[in-house]
Protein backbone atom coordinates (compact mmCIF):
# COMPACT_ATOMS: atom_id res chain seq x y z
CA UNK A 1 0.00 0.00 0.00
CA UNK A 2 1.49 3.39 -0.90
CA UNK A 3 1.93 6.02 1.79
CA UNK A 4 -1.33 7.73 2.81
CA UNK A 5 -0.88 11.51 2.76
CA UNK A 6 -4.44 12.34 3.75
CA UNK A 7 -6.40 10.11 6.06
CA UNK A 8 -10.01 10.91 7.01
CA UNK A 9 -12.45 8.87 9.10
CA UNK A 10 -15.86 10.17 10.07
CA UNK A 11 -14.79 13.68 9.11
CA UNK A 12 -17.60 16.07 10.03
CA UNK A 13 -18.20 19.81 9.87
CA UNK A 14 -21.31 21.62 11.01
CA UNK A 15 -22.41 25.22 10.64
CA UNK A 16 -25.05 25.59 13.33
CA UNK A 17 -27.66 22.94 12.58
CA UNK A 18 -26.46 22.47 9.03
CA UNK A 19 -24.15 19.50 8.52
CA UNK A 20 -21.87 20.51 5.66
CA UNK A 21 -19.68 17.40 5.77
CA UNK A 22 -21.29 14.35 7.29
CA UNK A 23 -18.82 11.74 8.48
CA UNK A 24 -16.79 11.03 5.36
CA UNK A 25 -13.98 8.45 5.10
CA UNK A 26 -11.22 8.47 2.53
CA UNK A 27 -7.47 8.18 2.00
CA UNK A 28 -5.29 9.92 -0.53
CA UNK A 29 -2.01 8.26 -1.39
CA UNK A 30 1.28 9.68 -2.54
CA UNK A 31 1.44 10.41 -6.25
CA UNK A 32 -2.27 9.95 -6.72
CA UNK A 33 -4.72 12.34 -8.29
CA UNK A 34 -7.79 12.25 -6.09
CA UNK A 35 -11.10 13.92 -6.83
CA UNK A 36 -14.13 15.10 -4.91
CA UNK A 37 -16.99 15.17 -7.39
CA UNK A 38 -20.37 16.60 -6.54
CA UNK A 39 -22.77 19.46 -7.18
CA UNK A 40 -22.49 22.90 -5.58
CA UNK A 41 -23.22 22.63 -1.89
CA UNK A 42 -22.13 18.99 -1.61
CA UNK A 43 -19.56 19.93 1.03
CA UNK A 44 -16.49 19.71 -1.20
CA UNK A 45 -15.08 23.13 -0.41
CA UNK A 46 -15.72 22.69 3.29
CA UNK A 47 -13.83 19.40 3.18
CA UNK A 48 -11.02 21.14 1.31
CA UNK A 49 -10.77 23.85 3.96
CA UNK A 50 -10.44 21.23 6.67
CA UNK A 51 -7.79 19.37 4.69
CA UNK A 52 -6.10 22.69 4.00
CA UNK A 53 -5.74 23.06 7.79
CA UNK A 54 -7.53 26.40 7.93
CA UNK A 55 -10.92 25.25 9.22
CA UNK A 56 -11.28 22.94 12.20
CA UNK A 57 -13.40 19.79 12.16
CA UNK A 58 -16.30 19.09 14.49
CA UNK A 59 -15.83 15.33 14.67
CA UNK A 60 -13.81 12.50 13.22
CA UNK A 61 -10.18 11.77 12.53
CA UNK A 62 -8.11 13.73 10.06
CA UNK A 63 -4.40 13.47 9.49
CA UNK A 64 -2.50 15.23 6.76
CA UNK A 65 1.10 14.16 6.17
CA UNK A 66 0.73 12.22 9.40
CA UNK A 67 -0.21 15.27 11.49
CA UNK A 68 -3.43 16.52 13.07
CA UNK A 69 -4.40 19.85 11.45
CA UNK A 70 -6.02 21.09 14.67
CA UNK A 71 -2.66 20.87 16.39
CA UNK A 72 -0.13 21.44 13.62
CA UNK A 73 -1.89 23.76 11.17
CA UNK A 74 1.12 25.87 10.15
CA UNK A 75 3.45 22.86 9.86
CA UNK A 76 0.96 21.10 7.61
CA UNK A 77 0.23 24.17 5.53
CA UNK A 78 3.97 24.51 4.94
CA UNK A 79 3.70 21.48 2.65
CA UNK A 80 0.40 22.18 0.89
CA UNK A 81 -0.21 24.15 -2.28
CA UNK A 82 -3.70 25.57 -2.17
CA UNK A 83 -5.70 26.83 -5.16
CA UNK A 84 -8.98 28.18 -3.79
CA UNK A 85 -12.24 28.29 -5.69
CA UNK A 86 -12.04 32.05 -5.97
CA UNK A 87 -8.67 33.49 -7.01
CA UNK A 88 -7.30 35.56 -4.15
CA UNK A 89 -4.31 37.10 -5.86
CA UNK A 90 -3.07 40.51 -4.81
CA UNK A 91 -4.63 42.69 -7.53
CA UNK A 92 -2.34 45.61 -6.83
CA UNK A 93 0.84 43.67 -7.51
CA UNK A 94 2.31 42.29 -10.71
CA UNK A 95 2.35 38.65 -11.79
CA UNK A 96 5.91 38.02 -10.65
CA UNK A 97 5.43 39.98 -7.42
CA UNK A 98 2.48 37.76 -6.54
CA UNK A 99 4.70 34.71 -6.88
CA UNK A 100 7.47 36.42 -4.95
CA UNK A 101 5.47 37.47 -1.91
CA UNK A 102 3.77 34.09 -1.73
CA UNK A 103 7.15 32.37 -1.70
CA UNK A 104 8.19 34.70 1.11
CA UNK A 105 5.14 33.64 3.16
CA UNK A 106 6.77 30.22 3.27
CA UNK A 107 9.95 31.85 4.52
CA UNK A 108 11.81 30.85 1.35
CA UNK A 109 15.11 32.61 0.67
CA UNK A 110 14.79 35.52 -1.76
CA UNK A 111 17.32 34.07 -4.21
CA UNK A 112 15.49 30.75 -4.30
CA UNK A 113 12.14 32.42 -4.94
CA UNK A 114 13.59 34.53 -7.76
CA UNK A 115 14.81 31.41 -9.54
CA UNK A 116 11.56 29.64 -8.89
CA UNK A 117 9.55 32.48 -10.44
CA UNK A 118 11.21 31.87 -13.82
CA UNK A 119 10.34 28.20 -13.66
CA UNK A 120 6.73 28.87 -12.69
CA UNK A 121 6.16 31.58 -15.28
CA UNK A 122 7.21 29.09 -17.94
CA UNK A 123 4.97 26.42 -16.48
CA UNK A 124 1.98 28.77 -16.37
CA UNK A 125 2.78 30.22 -19.81
CA UNK A 126 2.89 33.70 -18.35
CA UNK A 127 6.46 34.72 -19.26
CA UNK A 128 5.19 37.65 -21.31
CA UNK A 129 3.00 38.83 -18.48
CA UNK A 130 5.58 38.84 -15.72
CA UNK A 131 5.34 42.60 -15.11
CA UNK A 132 1.65 42.95 -15.88
CA UNK A 133 -0.69 43.84 -13.07
CA UNK A 134 -2.88 40.92 -12.06
CA UNK A 135 -5.95 43.07 -12.60
CA UNK A 136 -5.26 43.08 -16.33
CA UNK A 137 -5.10 39.28 -16.74
CA UNK A 138 -7.83 37.14 -18.25
CA UNK A 139 -9.70 34.66 -16.07
CA UNK A 140 -7.66 31.74 -17.40
CA UNK A 141 -4.37 33.53 -16.80
CA UNK A 142 -5.35 34.42 -13.23
CA UNK A 143 -6.19 30.79 -12.62
CA UNK A 144 -2.85 29.61 -14.02
CA UNK A 145 -1.09 32.18 -11.87
CA UNK A 146 -2.93 30.96 -8.78
CA UNK A 147 -1.82 27.42 -9.58
CA UNK A 148 1.76 28.54 -10.20
CA UNK A 149 1.66 30.41 -6.90
CA UNK A 150 0.59 27.26 -5.08
CA UNK A 151 3.64 25.45 -6.50
CA UNK A 152 6.21 27.99 -5.32
CA UNK A 153 6.99 26.07 -2.14
CA UNK A 154 7.23 22.68 -3.91
CA UNK A 155 4.30 21.27 -1.94
CA UNK A 156 3.65 17.65 -1.05
CA UNK A 157 0.01 17.97 -2.06
CA UNK A 158 -1.51 20.38 -4.57
CA UNK A 159 -5.13 21.13 -3.70
CA UNK A 160 -7.40 22.59 -6.38
CA UNK A 161 -10.92 23.70 -5.54
CA UNK A 162 -13.02 23.88 -8.72
CA UNK A 163 -9.98 24.68 -10.89
CA UNK A 164 -11.84 25.49 -14.11
CA UNK A 165 -15.18 26.84 -12.93
CA UNK A 166 -16.02 30.06 -14.73
CA UNK A 167 -13.48 29.61 -17.52
CA UNK A 168 -14.28 29.49 -21.22
CA UNK A 169 -13.67 26.17 -23.02
CA UNK A 170 -10.33 27.18 -24.49
CA UNK A 171 -8.98 28.38 -21.15
CA UNK A 172 -10.19 25.17 -19.53
CA UNK A 173 -8.27 23.07 -22.02
CA UNK A 174 -5.06 25.00 -21.47
CA UNK A 175 -5.49 24.53 -17.74
CA UNK A 176 -6.23 20.83 -18.06
CA UNK A 177 -3.08 20.44 -20.09
CA UNK A 178 -1.04 22.08 -17.30
CA UNK A 179 -2.67 19.96 -14.61
CA UNK A 180 -2.20 16.83 -16.64
CA UNK A 181 1.52 17.55 -16.84
CA UNK A 182 1.66 17.83 -13.06
CA UNK A 183 -0.16 14.54 -12.77
CA UNK A 184 2.28 12.91 -15.16
CA UNK A 185 5.13 14.14 -13.03
CA UNK A 186 3.63 12.36 -10.06
CA UNK A 187 2.45 15.41 -8.13
CA UNK A 188 -0.19 14.39 -5.59
CA UNK A 189 -3.34 16.24 -6.61
CA UNK A 190 -6.55 16.76 -4.71
CA UNK A 191 -9.26 18.23 -6.93
CA UNK A 192 -12.85 19.20 -6.34
CA UNK A 193 -15.09 19.66 -9.32
CA UNK A 194 -18.66 19.52 -10.45
CA UNK A 195 -17.57 18.85 -14.02
CA UNK A 196 -17.63 15.15 -14.76
CA UNK A 197 -15.37 15.52 -17.79
CA UNK A 198 -12.78 17.21 -15.58
CA UNK A 199 -12.99 14.41 -13.03
CA UNK A 200 -12.68 11.78 -15.75
CA UNK A 201 -9.62 13.41 -17.27
CA UNK A 202 -7.71 14.34 -14.17
CA UNK A 203 -8.59 11.92 -11.39
CA UNK A 204 -7.17 8.46 -10.79
CA UNK A 205 -9.70 7.90 -8.08
CA UNK A 206 -12.58 9.92 -6.72
CA UNK A 207 -15.40 10.11 -4.27
CA UNK A 208 -18.84 11.19 -5.39
CA UNK A 209 -20.32 13.53 -2.78
CA UNK A 210 -23.85 14.75 -2.26
CA UNK A 211 -25.26 16.68 0.70
CA UNK A 212 -22.14 16.18 2.76
CA UNK A 213 -21.93 12.40 2.33
CA UNK A 214 -19.98 10.06 0.09
CA UNK A 215 -22.22 8.27 -2.37
CA UNK A 216 -19.55 6.16 -4.07
CA UNK A 217 -15.81 5.79 -4.39
CA UNK A 218 -13.56 4.39 -7.09
CA UNK A 219 -11.74 5.15 -10.33
CA UNK A 220 -13.82 6.91 -13.00
CA UNK A 221 -13.88 3.71 -15.08
CA UNK A 222 -14.90 1.46 -12.20
CA UNK A 223 -17.61 3.86 -11.07
CA UNK A 224 -19.06 3.96 -14.56
CA UNK A 225 -18.85 0.17 -14.76
CA UNK A 226 -20.52 -0.29 -11.38
CA UNK A 227 -23.22 2.33 -11.59
CA UNK A 228 -24.03 2.71 -15.24
CA UNK A 229 -24.32 0.80 -18.49
CA UNK A 230 -21.75 0.78 -21.26
CA UNK A 231 -23.68 3.15 -23.50
CA UNK A 232 -26.35 5.78 -23.19
CA UNK A 233 -28.95 6.58 -25.80
CA UNK A 234 -30.32 10.12 -25.54
CA UNK A 235 -33.60 10.74 -27.34
CA UNK A 236 -35.72 13.86 -27.64
CA UNK A 237 -39.32 13.92 -28.67
CA UNK A 238 -40.01 17.54 -27.75
CA UNK A 239 -40.69 18.60 -24.18
CA UNK A 240 -44.46 18.02 -24.40
CA UNK A 241 -44.19 14.44 -25.66
CA UNK A 242 -41.20 13.11 -23.65
CA UNK A 243 -43.31 12.18 -20.67
CA UNK A 244 -46.03 10.61 -22.73
CA UNK A 245 -43.60 8.30 -24.54
CA UNK A 246 -41.48 7.49 -21.50
CA UNK A 247 -43.84 4.72 -20.44
CA UNK A 248 -43.64 3.10 -23.82
CA UNK A 249 -39.83 3.39 -23.90
CA UNK A 250 -39.63 1.69 -20.52
CA UNK A 251 -40.79 -1.52 -22.12
CA UNK A 252 -37.72 -1.47 -24.38
CA UNK A 253 -35.06 -0.70 -21.81
CA UNK A 254 -34.44 -1.71 -18.22
CA UNK A 255 -33.41 1.71 -16.99
CA UNK A 256 -34.38 5.11 -18.33
CA UNK A 257 -34.08 8.60 -16.84
CA UNK A 258 -36.48 11.35 -17.79
CA UNK A 259 -34.88 14.79 -17.83
CA UNK A 260 -36.87 17.93 -18.64
CA UNK A 261 -35.52 18.13 -22.18
CA UNK A 262 -34.55 14.56 -23.02
CA UNK A 263 -34.79 10.90 -22.08
CA UNK A 264 -31.67 8.90 -21.23
CA UNK A 265 -31.74 5.17 -21.89
CA UNK A 266 -29.06 2.96 -20.31
CA UNK A 267 -28.07 0.08 -22.53
CA UNK A 268 -25.15 -2.04 -23.67
CA UNK A 269 -25.88 -1.30 -27.33
CA UNK A 270 -27.30 2.12 -28.14
CA UNK A 271 -27.63 1.68 -31.88
CA UNK A 272 -29.59 -1.55 -31.50
CA UNK A 273 -31.94 0.11 -29.00
CA UNK A 274 -32.50 3.04 -31.32
CA UNK A 275 -33.43 0.54 -34.06
CA UNK A 276 -36.01 -1.02 -31.72
CA UNK A 277 -37.49 2.41 -30.98
CA UNK A 278 -38.01 3.11 -34.66
CA UNK A 279 -39.38 -0.40 -35.14
CA UNK A 280 -42.02 0.29 -32.48
CA UNK A 281 -43.20 3.25 -34.50
CA UNK A 282 -41.67 6.04 -32.39
CA UNK A 283 -39.69 8.78 -34.15
CA UNK A 284 -37.46 10.86 -31.88
CA UNK A 285 -36.65 14.39 -33.12
CA UNK A 286 -32.99 13.86 -32.25
CA UNK A 287 -31.01 10.94 -30.94
CA UNK A 288 -27.47 10.45 -29.70
CA UNK A 289 -25.52 7.37 -28.67
CA UNK A 290 -22.64 8.02 -26.28
CA UNK A 291 -20.46 6.31 -23.71
CA UNK A 292 -21.61 6.42 -20.10
CA UNK A 293 -19.98 9.15 -18.03
CA UNK A 294 -19.67 10.16 -14.39
CA UNK A 295 -22.69 12.39 -14.96
CA UNK A 296 -24.72 9.21 -15.40
CA UNK A 297 -23.19 7.73 -12.27
CA UNK A 298 -24.24 10.80 -10.32
CA UNK A 299 -27.73 10.71 -11.79
CA UNK A 300 -28.03 7.07 -10.82
CA UNK A 301 -26.80 7.71 -7.28
CA UNK A 302 -28.79 10.82 -6.49
CA UNK A 303 -31.57 11.07 -9.08
CA UNK A 304 -30.25 14.52 -9.93
CA UNK A 305 -27.87 15.99 -12.46
CA UNK A 306 -24.59 17.55 -11.38
CA UNK A 307 -25.30 20.99 -12.76
CA UNK A 308 -28.77 22.13 -11.96
CA UNK B 1 7.81 24.65 -25.90
CA UNK B 2 9.90 23.71 -22.94
CA UNK B 3 8.40 21.62 -20.22
CA UNK B 4 9.46 22.57 -16.77
CA UNK B 5 9.55 19.90 -14.19
CA UNK B 6 7.77 20.96 -11.07
CA UNK B 7 9.66 19.61 -8.12
CA UNK B 8 7.57 18.44 -5.29
CA UNK B 9 7.76 17.57 -1.68
CA UNK B 10 11.00 19.26 -0.74
CA UNK B 11 10.36 18.79 2.94
CA UNK B 12 13.66 20.50 3.77
CA UNK B 13 12.69 23.62 1.90
CA UNK B 14 10.31 25.08 4.42
CA UNK B 15 11.56 25.91 7.88
CA UNK B 16 8.57 26.09 10.20
CA UNK B 17 10.54 27.52 13.11
CA UNK B 18 11.78 30.38 11.01
CA UNK B 19 8.25 31.14 9.77
CA UNK B 20 6.94 31.09 13.31
CA UNK B 21 9.49 33.72 14.29
CA UNK B 22 9.34 35.92 11.20
CA UNK B 23 5.87 35.41 9.70
CA UNK B 24 4.58 38.86 10.61
CA UNK B 25 7.59 40.41 8.91
CA UNK B 26 6.78 38.59 5.66
CA UNK B 27 3.26 40.02 5.78
CA UNK B 28 4.58 43.50 6.50
CA UNK B 29 7.03 43.11 3.61
CA UNK B 30 4.16 42.33 1.22
CA UNK B 31 2.11 45.23 2.59
CA UNK B 32 4.98 47.66 2.12
CA UNK B 33 5.43 46.38 -1.42
CA UNK B 34 1.78 47.25 -2.12
CA UNK B 35 2.27 50.66 -0.46
CA UNK B 36 5.18 51.36 -2.79
CA UNK B 37 2.73 51.15 -5.70
CA UNK B 38 1.09 54.21 -4.18
CA UNK B 39 4.33 55.89 -3.21
CA UNK B 40 3.70 59.15 -5.02
CA UNK B 41 0.22 59.41 -3.64
CA UNK B 42 1.51 58.75 -0.13
CA UNK B 43 4.25 61.34 -0.54
CA UNK B 44 1.74 63.78 -2.01
CA UNK B 45 -0.57 63.38 0.95
CA UNK B 46 2.32 63.58 3.38
CA UNK B 47 3.32 66.96 1.92
CA UNK B 48 -0.02 68.46 0.93
CA UNK B 49 -1.70 67.70 4.24
CA UNK B 50 0.64 69.71 6.49
CA UNK B 51 1.15 72.45 3.90
CA UNK B 52 -2.59 73.07 3.63
CA UNK B 53 -3.18 73.00 7.37
CA UNK B 54 -0.21 75.12 8.24
CA UNK B 55 -1.11 77.77 5.71
CA UNK B 56 -4.80 77.98 6.47
CA UNK B 57 -5.03 77.29 10.16
CA UNK B 58 -1.49 77.93 11.31
CA UNK B 59 -0.68 81.08 9.40
CA UNK B 60 -4.18 82.33 8.62
CA UNK B 61 -6.00 81.65 11.84
CA UNK B 62 -2.80 81.71 13.91
CA UNK B 63 -1.88 85.13 12.54
CA UNK B 64 -5.24 86.49 13.58
CA UNK B 65 -5.01 84.99 17.05
CA UNK B 66 -1.47 86.12 17.68
CA UNK B 67 -2.38 89.66 16.52
CA UNK B 68 -5.29 89.86 18.94
CA UNK B 69 -3.96 88.11 22.02
CA UNK B 70 -0.23 88.47 21.49
CA UNK B 71 2.40 85.89 20.58
CA UNK B 72 2.10 84.20 23.95
CA UNK B 73 -1.65 84.28 24.16
CA UNK B 74 -2.50 80.63 23.67
CA UNK B 75 -1.22 78.49 26.48
CA UNK B 76 1.73 80.87 26.81
CA UNK B 77 3.07 80.32 23.30
CA UNK B 78 2.28 81.46 19.80
CA UNK B 79 -0.56 79.69 18.07
CA UNK B 80 1.53 77.63 15.63
CA UNK B 81 3.60 76.23 18.47
CA UNK B 82 0.41 75.33 20.28
CA UNK B 83 -1.10 73.74 17.17
CA UNK B 84 1.89 71.79 15.85
CA UNK B 85 1.86 68.75 18.22
CA UNK B 86 -1.88 68.33 17.63
CA UNK B 87 -1.57 68.42 13.86
CA UNK B 88 1.31 65.99 14.00
CA UNK B 89 -0.70 63.53 16.11
CA UNK B 90 -3.71 63.96 13.85
CA UNK B 91 -1.61 63.14 10.78
CA UNK B 92 -0.22 60.07 12.52
CA UNK B 93 -3.69 58.88 13.45
CA UNK B 94 -5.00 59.42 9.95
CA UNK B 95 -2.05 57.65 8.32
CA UNK B 96 -2.15 54.72 10.71
CA UNK B 97 -5.87 54.32 10.25
CA UNK B 98 -5.62 54.32 6.46
CA UNK B 99 -2.91 51.71 6.59
CA UNK B 100 -4.75 49.39 8.97
CA UNK B 101 -8.38 49.80 7.90
CA UNK B 102 -8.12 49.59 4.11
CA UNK B 103 -5.76 46.61 3.98
CA UNK B 104 -7.91 44.80 6.54
CA UNK B 105 -11.13 45.23 4.59
CA UNK B 106 -9.31 44.45 1.38
CA UNK B 107 -7.68 41.34 2.80
CA UNK B 108 -10.88 39.90 4.16
CA UNK B 109 -13.31 41.08 1.56
CA UNK B 110 -12.14 42.90 -1.54
CA UNK B 111 -9.50 40.53 -2.84
CA UNK B 112 -9.31 38.11 0.07
CA UNK B 113 -5.53 38.04 0.23
CA UNK B 114 -5.65 37.19 3.94
CA UNK B 115 -7.16 33.86 3.01
CA UNK B 116 -4.30 33.30 0.58
CA UNK B 117 -1.80 34.17 3.32
CA UNK B 118 -3.57 31.87 5.73
CA UNK B 119 -3.29 28.94 3.32
CA UNK B 120 0.48 29.20 3.78
CA UNK B 121 2.07 28.53 7.18
CA UNK B 122 1.11 32.04 8.32
CA UNK B 123 -1.36 32.29 11.18
CA UNK B 124 -4.13 34.83 11.74
CA UNK B 125 -2.06 36.41 14.50
CA UNK B 126 0.92 36.86 12.19
CA UNK B 127 -1.23 38.37 9.44
CA UNK B 128 -2.79 40.78 11.91
CA UNK B 129 0.57 41.77 13.34
CA UNK B 130 2.10 42.10 9.86
CA UNK B 131 -0.57 44.55 8.74
CA UNK B 132 0.00 46.51 11.93
CA UNK B 133 3.77 46.59 11.45
CA UNK B 134 3.39 47.97 7.93
CA UNK B 135 1.02 50.63 9.27
CA UNK B 136 3.57 51.47 11.95
CA UNK B 137 6.16 51.96 9.24
CA UNK B 138 3.83 54.24 7.29
CA UNK B 139 3.05 56.21 10.45
CA UNK B 140 6.71 56.87 11.16
CA UNK B 141 7.20 58.00 7.62
CA UNK B 142 4.15 60.29 7.66
CA UNK B 143 5.14 61.86 10.96
CA UNK B 144 8.70 62.52 9.84
CA UNK B 145 7.48 64.13 6.64
CA UNK B 146 4.97 66.25 8.52
CA UNK B 147 7.57 67.28 11.02
CA UNK B 148 9.89 68.30 8.18
CA UNK B 149 7.23 70.52 6.64
CA UNK B 150 6.43 72.08 10.01
CA UNK B 151 10.09 72.86 10.48
CA UNK B 152 10.19 74.58 7.10
CA UNK B 153 7.18 76.64 8.15
CA UNK B 154 8.94 77.69 11.32
CA UNK B 155 6.24 76.08 13.43
CA UNK B 156 8.81 74.49 15.71
CA UNK B 157 10.43 77.04 17.88
CA UNK B 158 11.49 75.02 20.89
CA UNK B 159 14.56 72.83 21.03
CA UNK B 160 12.46 69.95 22.35
CA UNK B 161 9.90 70.15 19.52
CA UNK B 162 11.13 66.85 18.12
CA UNK B 163 9.68 65.09 21.15
CA UNK B 164 6.26 65.43 19.55
CA UNK B 165 7.41 62.80 17.03
CA UNK B 166 7.28 59.78 19.35
CA UNK B 167 4.03 60.86 20.98
CA UNK B 168 2.39 61.26 17.57
CA UNK B 169 3.64 57.88 16.39
CA UNK B 170 2.48 56.33 19.65
CA UNK B 171 -1.02 57.80 19.29
CA UNK B 172 -1.26 56.87 15.61
CA UNK B 173 -0.34 53.26 16.11
CA UNK B 174 -2.54 52.95 19.20
CA UNK B 175 -5.57 54.20 17.32
CA UNK B 176 -4.61 52.23 14.21
CA UNK B 177 -4.50 48.98 16.20
CA UNK B 178 -7.97 49.61 17.57
CA UNK B 179 -9.37 50.52 14.16
CA UNK B 180 -7.78 47.41 12.65
CA UNK B 181 -9.72 45.29 15.13
CA UNK B 182 -12.92 47.17 14.37
CA UNK B 183 -12.43 46.88 10.59
CA UNK B 184 -11.92 43.14 10.95
CA UNK B 185 -14.99 42.83 13.13
CA UNK B 186 -17.43 44.85 11.02
CA UNK B 187 -18.06 42.77 7.94
CA UNK B 188 -20.01 45.51 6.18
CA UNK B 189 -17.44 48.09 5.17
CA UNK B 190 -20.00 50.74 4.25
CA UNK B 191 -21.23 50.86 7.82
CA UNK B 192 -17.64 51.12 8.91
CA UNK B 193 -16.85 54.10 6.72
CA UNK B 194 -20.03 55.95 7.59
CA UNK B 195 -19.59 55.40 11.31
CA UNK B 196 -15.85 55.84 11.54
CA UNK B 197 -15.56 58.68 9.05
CA UNK B 198 -18.46 60.76 10.24
CA UNK B 199 -19.02 59.83 13.84
CA UNK B 200 -15.54 59.01 15.06
CA UNK B 201 -12.82 60.68 13.02
CA UNK B 202 -14.48 64.05 12.49
CA UNK B 203 -15.57 64.65 16.11
CA UNK B 204 -12.19 63.45 17.36
CA UNK B 205 -10.46 65.97 15.17
CA UNK B 206 -12.72 68.85 16.19
CA UNK B 207 -13.28 68.08 19.87
CA UNK B 208 -9.88 66.92 21.07
CA UNK B 209 -8.40 70.26 21.95
CA UNK B 210 -6.70 70.33 18.59
CA UNK B 211 -7.34 73.97 17.72
CA UNK B 212 -8.02 75.30 21.22
CA UNK B 213 -7.48 73.97 24.75
CA UNK B 214 -10.02 71.30 25.61
CA UNK B 215 -10.98 73.31 28.68
CA UNK B 216 -12.49 75.97 26.39
CA UNK B 217 -15.23 73.45 25.64
CA UNK B 218 -18.33 73.19 27.77
CA UNK B 219 -17.70 70.47 30.33
CA UNK B 220 -20.36 68.13 28.92
CA UNK B 221 -18.44 67.94 25.62
CA UNK B 222 -15.01 67.41 27.13
CA UNK B 223 -15.49 63.65 27.43
CA UNK B 224 -14.91 63.36 23.69
CA UNK B 225 -11.38 64.52 24.33
CA UNK B 226 -10.88 62.15 27.21
CA UNK B 227 -11.55 59.10 25.08
CA UNK B 228 -9.68 60.50 22.12
CA UNK B 229 -6.14 59.31 21.43
CA UNK B 230 -5.63 62.63 19.71
CA UNK B 231 -6.18 64.64 22.90
CA UNK B 232 -3.90 62.41 24.97
CA UNK B 233 -1.16 62.59 22.37
CA UNK B 234 -1.63 66.33 21.97
CA UNK B 235 -1.35 66.94 25.71
CA UNK B 236 1.80 64.85 25.90
CA UNK B 237 3.17 66.50 22.78
CA UNK B 238 2.50 70.01 24.11
CA UNK B 239 4.10 69.19 27.40
CA UNK B 240 7.20 67.81 25.78
CA UNK B 241 7.56 70.47 23.08
CA UNK B 242 6.96 73.69 24.96
CA UNK B 243 6.38 72.75 28.58
CA UNK B 244 2.59 72.92 28.64
CA UNK B 245 1.80 72.34 32.32
CA UNK B 246 0.39 68.93 33.19
CA UNK B 247 0.67 67.00 36.42
CA UNK B 248 2.73 63.86 36.53
CA UNK B 249 -0.49 61.94 37.25
CA UNK B 250 -1.97 63.20 34.00
CA UNK B 251 1.26 62.31 32.21
CA UNK B 252 0.71 58.76 33.31
CA UNK B 253 -2.96 58.85 32.44
CA UNK B 254 -2.17 59.99 28.90
CA UNK B 255 0.47 57.37 28.52
CA UNK B 256 -1.67 54.59 29.94
CA UNK B 257 -4.73 55.44 27.85
CA UNK B 258 -2.68 55.23 24.69
CA UNK B 259 -0.86 52.09 25.84
CA UNK B 260 -4.19 50.44 26.68
CA UNK B 261 -5.55 51.29 23.24
CA UNK B 262 -2.45 49.84 21.62
CA UNK B 263 -2.41 46.62 23.60
CA UNK B 264 -6.14 45.97 23.49
CA UNK B 265 -6.27 46.84 19.78
CA UNK B 266 -3.52 44.36 18.99
CA UNK B 267 -5.07 41.70 21.19
CA UNK B 268 -8.57 42.09 19.76
CA UNK B 269 -7.30 42.29 16.22
CA UNK B 270 -5.34 39.07 16.63
CA UNK B 271 -8.38 37.28 18.01
CA UNK B 272 -10.79 38.59 15.40
CA UNK B 273 -8.40 37.83 12.53
CA UNK B 274 -7.90 34.27 13.75
CA UNK B 275 -11.60 33.67 14.19
CA UNK B 276 -12.67 35.19 10.89
CA UNK B 277 -10.04 33.27 8.91
CA UNK B 278 -11.11 29.96 10.43
CA UNK B 279 -14.76 30.42 9.49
Amino acid sequence: MPESLIHARGLTKKFGDFVAVNGIDFDVHKGESFGLLGPNGAGKSTAMRMIGATSSRDAGVLTILGKDPDKHGPQIRAHLGVVPQQDNLDMQLSVSENLYIYGRYFGLPRAFVKGKIEELLTFAQLEEKRDAKVEALSGGMKRRLTIARALVSEPEILMLDEPTTGLDPQARHILWDRLFRLKEQGVTLLITTHFMDEAEQLCDRLIVMDKGSIMAEGSPASLIKDYSSKEVLEVRFGSDRNQELAEKLRTLCERIEELPDRILMYTEDGEALLGQIYASGMHPKTSLVRRSSLEDVFLRLTGRTLIE
Amino acid sequence: MSITTIRQGSIQLVNSKKIQAQGAIYVAEARIRVMMKWLWLIIGIAIANPVLYLISVGIGLGGLIDKNVGATGVDGVKYLTFLAPALLAQAAIQGAMEETVFPTIEGFKWNKVFFAMNSTPLSGAQISLGVFLAAFFRTIYTVLFYFGVMWLFGALDSSTAWLAIPTAIFAGTAFGALMQALAAKLENENIFFVIVGRFIMMPLFLFSGTFFPLTSMPFFLQWIGWISPLWHATELGRHLTYGHAISSTMMWVHFLVLATMLVSGLYLSTRIFTKRLAK
